[in-house]
């Protein structure tokens, strides 16, 4: 979105001067761009690779049954579940946090900004802590909900609002600086001729953030389905019961099931290479 | 050239104030002072916003403080700095900050790299940098686990030189600079394609060599992006748990990061002892923040003039 126009721009200059004084001798440009993907082969594409290599280590029939395990099929379950209550409740807070401070001008946006971006600054142990804090047997609310027999921390209500805490800030700080750069000229032109705010926001605010409102929920489900920290805290770790994917992975790897482990995680892995898949297309798409 | 002079010379283009943009009589209300509240939808954005801040993010922080309340001065204080505390608060802090400043260098190198020159697979290049916000950080964990432990893809290789990579501080470093290694490449990459190549080219014309147009002119450029980068990618170091409790070994001392620490009080159910270690790393961890949006708005203040032209 910013920086399309600027980006081909730098390109075609460094592209036309091979040489001189406005680019790098040869061996400078060969060595700098070995140095980076040096880097980022020992960073990203090796730990990569390692985890379908071992995945697929004892052949498929291994795989398969390493994720059709029902304990693998119940943490699937459960992080589906946990991510499709956590992203809607983020995805409308996104939305409205957007509209505010992207379109409106009022005192004190940084701030809200910063509490916004909380959740970021926060270890996901943390994180899982105060929930524990508030609703675990010997929490703030424990003993109320002891007495209503509700159970909060150690069960799925407890894996949500973690989710829905570690993750809250992601779509909204997609939209928030897209729906800034757009600026308000197109929908102050149709509340001017007469729509009203739900048709302006449908027919003329969501069809221009389509693409980085897409982009974030992916985001925010990639992250979702991943927690880890937080989820590790509140599920008491309950096998066939409060068992999300991350969390299996981890059960797996401590239990010596090394190539189980990674059989189950090059499903969260494909899950992550997909996000990057749709971030690129949705790049390529904004910058046509 | 011809064709030039041949042409009117074109008025400047007068810059509309936003104040003359609408119809004075649309702003209307509340928002007719400021001038910009024509769109509906500000109560209910907003309310919704700060409902949802306050039920999520604000109430369940505070407990942390509330909780550490109920706790005695000295025994706040004898928690905070028992030998292992500290061990792991120094852990946490100087792993992250070797993380970060690794991040920093080769950072700025990819994003020169992917927006300066062009070579094969580039594009592939440039969305793998960012895998560590999409993988899982247990699957980061455990693969740079296997590949550092002795026997493993790297580790092999590395253990006949001394090396020793898992299960010690060097595996917490490794670990930490995968978490963080997009934020700075993000942070500086639109800098450097939103950079005026014009002023580097009057700088090579003035007779400055490579070099120095780097040094000189390009490279304060990037110090205010690169510092936000540093700060983010140190800030995300600090509190994270999945990715380095694999690779970590956690032997209390040694390598064992304040996250961990903090996730074996809560087995213990040592409450009041978590919390005094929370309350203590998120004053750290906020105080981040607040650097890094005083950074951004101290950013976004110097660059706005260039955004609305």
């Amino acid at each position: 979105m910013h920086g399309g126009g600027g980006r081909l721009g730098t390109s075609t200059v460094a592209g036309a001067e091979r040489s001189g004084p406005l680019t790098e001798p040869r061996l400078v440009r060969f060595l700098l761009i070995g140095l980076a993907l040096a880097f980022l082969g020992f960073f990203l594409v090796i730990p990569l690779a390692l985890v379908f290599v071992k995945a697929f280590a004892d052949g498929f029939k291994v795989y398969l049954d390493a994720v059709r395990e029902p304990a693998a099929l119940s943490a699937v379950r459960l992080t589906l579940l946990a991510a499709a209550c956590a992203v809607p409740v983020n995805l409308l807070f996104g939305l409205a946090a957007a509209w505010a401070i992207a379109k409106f001008r009022f005192a004190g946006k940084n701030l809200l900004l910063t509490l916004i971006d909380l959740p970021f600054a926060v270890s996901p142990v943390i994180a899982g802590m105060i929930f524990v804090l508030l609703f675990g047997a010997h929490g703030l609310f424990g003993p109320w909900l002891q007495s209503h027999d509700l159970k909060v921390i150690f069960a799925l209500p407890g894996i949500v609002l973690a989710t829905i805490f570690i993750t809250s800030p992601l779509v909204a700080r997609e939209l928030i600086p897209l729906m800034q750069a757009q600026g308000n000229e197109e929908e102050e032109a149709a509340v001017t001729l007469g729509a009203s705010g739900w048709q302006t926001f449908r027919r003329i605010s969501l069809p221009k953030i389509r693409w980085g409102l897409l982009y974030g929920i992916v985001l925010c489900n990639a992250r979702a389905m991943g927690e880890f920290g937080a989820v590790s805290v509140v599920s008491g770790h309950i096998r066939g019961l409060t068992n999300t994917l991350p969390l299996h992975v981890e059960i797996l790897y401590n239990e010596y099931q090394f190539n189980a482990a990674f059989a189950v995680a090059s499903l969260l892995t494909l899950l992550a290479l997909v996000t990057l898949l749709l971030k690129s297309f949705i790049e390529w798409r904004s910058a046509r | 050239m011809e064709s030039v002079e041949a042409m009117p010379p074109i008025p400047p283009v007068q810059p509309i104030q936003p104040e003359l943009r609408l119809p004075l009589p649309l702003a209307r209300g509340r928002g007719r002072r400021r001038g910009n509240h024509v769109l509906p939808g500000f109560g209910l954005a907003m309310g919704f916003t700060l409902l949802y801040l306050s039920l999520i993010v604000l109430l369940p922080l505070s407990t942390v403080l509330l909780k550490s309340l109920t706790l005695t001065w000295s025994a706040f204080w004898a928690t905070v700095t028992a030998p292992r505390t500290l061990a792991a608060y120094r852990l946490s802090l100087l792993a992250a900050l070797g993380a970060a400043v690794l991040n920093v260098v080769f950072g700025i190198v990819v994003a020169w790299v992917l927006e300066r020159y062009r070579f094969p697979g580039r594009r592939l290049v440039d969305a793998l940098v960012d895998l560590p916000f999409a993988l899982p950080t247990a699957v980061a964990g455990i693969a740079l686990a296997s590949i550092y432990s002795p026997n493993g893809w790297l580790g092999q290789w590395l253990e006949p030189l001394g090396i020793h990579v898992a299960y010690t501080p060097l595996g917490v470093v490794v670990a930490l600079t995968f978490i963080g290694l997009p934020f700075v490449v993000r942070t500086v990459q639109p800098v450097l394609a939103d950079l005026d190549t014009e002023v580097e080219e009057a700088a090579a014309s003035l007779g400055a060599t490579r070099a120095t147009t780097f040094r000189r002119i390009i490279f304060p450029e990037l110090v205010p992006a690169a510092a936000t980068g540093f700060v983010l990618a140190f800030a995300r170091g600090l509190g994270e748990y999945g990715s380095v409790i694999f690779i970590a070994g956690n032997m209390p001392m040694r390598s064992e990061i304040t996250p961990l620490l903090l996730m074996i009080k809560l087995e213990q159910y040592d409450y009041p002892g978590a919390t005094a270690i929370a309350l203590v790393f998120l004053t750290l961890s906020f105080g981040l923040l607040l650097l890094v949006n005083l950074l951004a708005w101290r950013r976004s203040r110097f660059l706005r003039p260039q955004e609305n032209d």
